[in-house]
């Protein structure tokens, strides 16, 4: 009873033991952690105002007033990084909120109604990839001017596509199962199952992929804003900075390391989180690797 | 193979006949008035009504979409408000630059993510596959354009051995326009081969799992001659699909770094065009940008097929 006990327990670790097993899951949890602990934060502290200038301050390497040093406006940069994170939390947010919703719909709709509304549904998912987060931004910016909600709209109707493709793919799985045929023999219509049992079923793959398109959103939205499409000033953003501090590479090569730091460990913080995520919640590819 | 080569077809004639249209509505349709974006909300109305003339504004927008679609097939895109000279002539200057990139970094892609996806997965498991993959994932979170200026910060400030930025063009010096593409180059590659790396060790992995490859083994066959006669070839199936679907990365990559190094490519012609307000060259490179990706899509649908049948038959 015991070594078959203990058999079972090897071959299907519990919660607790996957958890313990899980270094990315705590790695990518810490430092997105970090990430909304220093959006958070910069909502009611930052070490110094990151909007005034001070120019007798200007261009100084970390000190113990400021500890990564200032920009050419002689604006703190540990401050201007805090306020950054805010910047690309509420873009991640948003514009993977538009894609879950938006995407996961189609994907569910596709799945549910099968025939030529699935194939009309994936082919607008084909071709929207056509069109990379970065061309939609340049579109919208040629029309509108360049902003913030221009990067946002661009990157949400790029995750679109990939909540589509994997909503349906996953959705077709559970429509393939016996409880749902014994839904449908009770009597429940496509939009009941879809909601009652398809959804619930499908939702933690959803939430692997949200984290993961939100890694990608951050590295959009530095790239947009680098570009001068994304976040615009006064309003702090990492790939703002970035741009800023190509200029001047020569005078103060540090202003080009920090704000990239920040990008990078950000999106391996959530990239950590999905994959740990993906491991706990499927335990079958964690056995496969 | 022939019917589902009909089909691939007509979906890719309606998906580019799709993109047309949506480039021509958000570009033409949406902002109103054309000719005003060009010239700025100060200009006179003499001048946007002279100007819409000129370009053709005042016919109706079928009839100028009609003519667009015609002009991209025969290859006359018009001439460009800022630069005064025929669209296709700029474009094809430009990708003289993005092009030879674009190659040069999907190679450099290639051969960094087979070396070290090989060596992890033949690792599996030991400290060079637990370090490579660690610096996989590092790879796969630093954003391109600062790779770039990191690579500039060390080997142009630093170590002044590359220029900063610019390009001195093909015909003046060929070694130098090499080797000013060198570094935006490396600096696109390595994030990409940081993805293809990750899927080259699982693709080998799951190959390395196979009975025949145990059989070879069994038989006496080296682990290297297994890899090179046996796994190679057909974990190559998945890596080659998400080369082609990384494409739109690729050139989204290309127009990042080509602004960082300051090359004079199709990515510097759209945000110059954005400056300038010139709406027709936006418009060409948009679609010119967009069809590639369109075409690379279908091409590697058609050779997934091509190489493993079983696609056709799960054609969904």
């Amino acid at each position: 009873m015991t070594t078959a006990a203990a058999t079972r327990t090897d071959a299907h670790p519990g919660l607790i033991t996957r958890l313990r097993q899980q270094h990315n899951l705590l790695a990518g949890a810490l430092l997105t952690l970090l990430l909304v602990g220093a959006a958070t934060l910069s909502l009611v502290w930052t070490p110094w105002s990151a909007f005034e200038i001070d120019m007798a301050a200007k261009l100084q390497g970390p000190s113990s007033q400021h500890w990564l040093g200032t920009d050419p406006f002689g604006r703190d940069v540990a401050s201007l990084l805090l306020m950054g994170a805010r910047s690309s939390i509420l873009v991640g947010v948003i514009a993977v909120s538009i894609g879950l919703v938006l995407g996961t719909a189609a994907g569910l709709l596709a799945a549910a109604r099968r025939g030529w509304v699935e194939e009309l549904i994936m082919r607008l998912a084909d071709f929207t990839f056509a069109f990379p987060a970065i061309l939609s931004a340049i579109m919208m910016t040629a029309v509108f001017g360049a902003g913030i909600v221009n990067a946002i709209v661009a990157i949400g109707i790029f995750n679109i596509p990939t909540f589509a493709r994997i909503s349906r793919a996953s959705a077709r799985q559970i429509w393939a199962r016996e409880y749902v045929l014994a839904a449908r023999a009770c009597g429940k219509g496509p939009w009941r199952i879809t909601i009652d049992h398809v959804l619930p079923n499908i939702a933690s793959v959803l939430v692997v992929q949200a984290t993961i398109q939100f890694a990608m959103a951050i590295l959009a939205e530095a790239a947009l804003s680098y570009l001068g499409l994304g976040t615009q000033p006064p309003q702090p953003s990492w790939g703002r900075m970035l741009a800023e501090a190509q200029t001047l590479l020569y005078q103060a090569p540090l202003l080009a390391v920090f704000p990239g730091i920040a990008i990078a460990l950000a999106v391996l913080g959530l990239n950590l989180l999905g994959d740990g995520l993906r491991d706990l919640l499927d335990p079958k590819l964690t056995r496969k690797r | 193979m022939g019917s589902y080569l009909l089909k691939r077809l007509l979906t890719l004639i309606a998906t580019l006949a799709g993109a047309s249209a949506l480039v021509f509505v958000v570009l033409e349709i949406l902002p109103g008035d054309a000719a005003l974006i060009m010239m700025g909300p100060d200009a006179a109305p003499e001048a946007v009504r002279a100007l819409a003339a000129k370009l053709g504004l005042d016919q109706p927008a079928l009839q100028r979409y009609a003519q667009w679609v015609g002009g991209l097939l025969s290859g006359e895109l018009g001439d460009s408000y800022a630069y005064s000279s025929p669209v296709a002539e700029l474009i094809a200057e430009r990708l003289t630059v993005t092009v030879p990139l674009a190659l040069m970094s999907m190679l450099l892609t290639s051969v960094l993510a087979l070396v070290v996806g090989v060596y992890a997965a033949s690792h599996h498991n030991r400290i060079g596959d637990v370090g490579l993959m660690g610096l996989t994932q590092l790879g796969i979170a630093i954003p391109n354009f600062w790779f770039a200026i990191v690579l500039i910060l060390l080997f142009a400030v630093h170590l002044q051995w590359f220029a900063a930025g610019g390009f001195p063009g093909w015909s003046e010096d060929p070694a130098q326009a090499f080797k000013a593409l060198l570094l935006p180059a490396i600096s696109l590659a390595v994030v990409q081969s940081a993805i293809l790396a990750r899927i080259t060790r699982s693709a080998v992995l799951d190959v390395l799992r196979e009975d025949y490859v145990r059989t070879a083994r069994s038989k006496g066959l080296s682990l290297r001659a297994t890899l090179w006669g046996h796994v190679l070839r057909n974990a190559m199936i998945p890596v080659v699909t998400i080369m082609g679907l990384q494409f739109a990365n690729l050139l989204a990559g290309t127009i990042v770094v080509e602004n960082v190094f300051y090359l004079p490519g199709l990515g510097r012609l759209i945000f110059q065009s954005i400056a300038n307000r010139d709406v027709i060259v936006v418009r060409n490179c948009v679609m010119l940008l967009a069809a590639m990706v369109i075409v690379v899509n279908f091409v590697v649908d058609v050779l997934y097929a091509v190489i493993d049948p079983r696609v056709k038959a799960n054609d969904l």
